[in-house]
């Protein structure tokens, strides 16, 4: 099937694609993935503060039922394959953007997915802050949003730099399966060259690409998130 | 003053009940410097922390300059945290703040101005002997360092009341008399009342003037430092004063001997041969019973249980070994 990956005229025919269509498919990509973790985030943290804080004998206990009705949602919305998850929610993809097709629709499903997902992520990361730090706050008249604002979340910056690292680069991922319900970006160039029209050259540049910006997305993530962190000695 | 009247604490755990604190009631003087002593496990962190109501007492009240605290309402108690402030054994600071804006946390927790609070916090920082690292983070420094820190941040909205968890008890010897002192000199510079909470005799004996030795609970024995260790009445008292009682001479044990307990505190003694001394000049001869003592920077830290044949001769020995300084010596009751 390989055999003719570097003939003269797929090699002029890949050219054309690549300088007609590359360039908007990355912004796309990029603009879909970023954009959608943007939201997962707005939606996911204030959720991980709730599983953590809302816990018994935590700062601000939250019904049980309440705290159990959040942790079955969120495992709910973690366990529908995103394929399936896609066609579901068409319903409130069209409520908000009007229409299910296009690059813009498809961050509505990149986002439903996604908030549990960086529930989760946010909820281990506050985890991490040490329990004395909450009450040395406690001792000295902190109210739960007080410790919430001022010692959960700023002692847990650099752990929720890398997971929000691992969220973009997952929903990355997701991103290119969107092409398959009209999304657009290099998931969709790489589906519909490589897999409709037997143009592997182009999928494998779509894929290549899509490890590039991972890559990418990574390396800053995780450069942030060591700078951000003052529990490291001898840093200036 | 602070004022516990009969708390008590229990704990439903998978286990069953614990009752951390049985019918506890203390009085604490304001500008005090009082000890909470016991074993771990006796229930003193649990004490402490419903003087600060961050536990609640399941009987009893706490009451600070008259206010009852357990009838407040929770923002109530959050306003009176700022007057009954806390240190801890761990530090506790904020690992991803630099030290001036761990000091500046409880100021800004309390609404006041950034720079009213950073010129008051450089202001503490260069009463704790760290002016020179406000811009440093908590991980630059040593643990001692961080201690300071912590005291500085407790300082920070003029507590009458400064709580002390276990504070030293994660520092080495030299740095836990440099932080005591440190403590000391707050209590008598700003007149904070301080409680002490440890399970180390030698905390107690350096800093504290009264003492309440806690057992499974229990308040067992309370009163002056000196009081209460030449008088010991209770199992848990006796075991702090003779750590190893199992290995203390029979005739002791007997009340056949007079027991003197000499407390090195910090005396400039290391060099010298005190007991040795004290068989020439006064022809005392000493039966070293129980010793426990270590020199540091030169100065002598640490306590001896020495025997004496008589009553007389126990007076004598007192009377020498009292003439030199920083070496508390006292006759000894078993």
């Amino acid at each position: 099937m390989f055999n003719d990956l570097f003939s003269p005229e797929t090699l002029s025919e890949a050219w054309l694609i690549i300088r007609t269509q590359f360039p908007l498919a990355i912004w796309e990509t990029v603009y879909v993935t970023v954009l959608a973790t943007a939201f997962a985030i707005i939606l996911g943290l204030p959720l991980g503060v709730l599983l953590v804080v809302g816990e018994k004998n935590s700062i601000l206990p939250l019904p049980g039922w309440f705290m159990k009705a959040l942790n079955v949602i969120i495992n709910l919305l973690r366990s529908v394959p995103f394929l399936i998850l896609m066609i579901l929610v068409f319903p409130l993809t069209r409520l908000i953007v009007g229409t299910v097709v296009g690059t813009t629709a498809s961050i509505v499903p990149l986002v439903i997915a996604a908030f549990p997902f960086v529930a989760r992520l946010a909820e281990g990361s506050l985890r991490e802050v040490n329990p004395n730090t909450i009450e040395m706050a406690q001792s000295m008249g902190a109210s739960p949003f007080q410790i919430i604002v001022q010692v959960l979340i700023p002692e847990s910056i650099p752990s929720l730099i890398s997971n929000a690292t691992i969220a973009i680069t997952t929903i990355l991922g997701y991103s290119a399966m969107s092409g398959i319900i009209g999304g657009g970006g290099l998931g969709k160039i790489a589906i519909n060259y490589g897999y409709y029209r037997y143009q592997y050259l182009i999928m494998f540049l779509a894929v290549i690409l899509l490890i590039v910006l991972v890559q990418v997305f990574q390396s800053v993530g995780t450069k942030l998130a060591v700078k951000t962190d003052k529990r490291l000695k001898n840093k200036e | 003053m602070i004022a516990l009247k009969n708390l008590s604490k229990t704990y439903h755990t998978a286990d069953g009940e614990v009752e951390a604190l049985k019918n506890v009631s203390l009085e604490i003087a304001d500008g005090d410097i009082f000890g909470i002593i016991g074993m771990s496990g006796a229930g003193k962190s649990t004490l402490v922390r419903c003087i600060n109501m961050l536990e609640r007492p399941t009987e009893g009240t706490v009451e600070i300059d008259g206010c009852d605290l357990g009838k407040l309402s929770e923002a109530e108690l959050r306003n009176v945290r700022r007057d009954i402030t806390m240190i801890f054994q761990g530090f506790n600071l904020l690992m991803q703040r630099n030290c001036l804006s761990n000091v500046c946390f409880p100021l800004k927790l309390a609404g006041v101005k950034k720079a009213e609070a950073q010129k008051r916090a450089m202001e503490l920082l260069e009463l704790v002997g760290l002016g020179d690292k406000a811009k440093a983070y908590p991980a630059q420094l040593s643990g001692g360092q961080q201690q300071r820190v912590a005291i500085a941040r407790a300082l920070a909205t003029n507590p009458k009341v400064l709580l002390c968890d276990e504070a030293t008890s994660a520092l080495d010897p030299n740095t836990t008399y440099s932080i005591l002192e440190l403590i000391r000199s707050i209590n008598e510079k700003l007149g904070i009342t301080v409680v002490i909470i440890t399970h180390q005799m030698n905390v107690v004996e350096n800093v504290c003037k009264h003492v309440a030795i806690l057992d499974d609970g229990v308040v067992v024995e309370q009163g002056e430092v000196g009081e209460v260790f030449s008088h010991p009445k209770s199992a848990a008292a006796k075991s702090l004063v003779f750590p190893e009682a199992e290995n203390i001479p029979s005739t002791i044990a007997d009340g056949a001997q007079k027991v003197i307990r000499v407390v090195f505190d910090g005396a400039v003694a290391a060099g010298k041969p005190m007991i040795a001394q004290m068989a020439i000049e006064e022809g005392i001869e000493a039966n070293i019973a129980y010793a426990s003592t270590r020199g540091i920077d030169g100065k002598a830290y640490g306590s001896m249980l020495l025997s004496l044949s008589d009553e007389e001769t126990a007076k004598r020995a007192v009377e020498y070994l009292t003439q030199t300084k920083d070496v508390i010596v006292q006759e000894v009751e078993i």
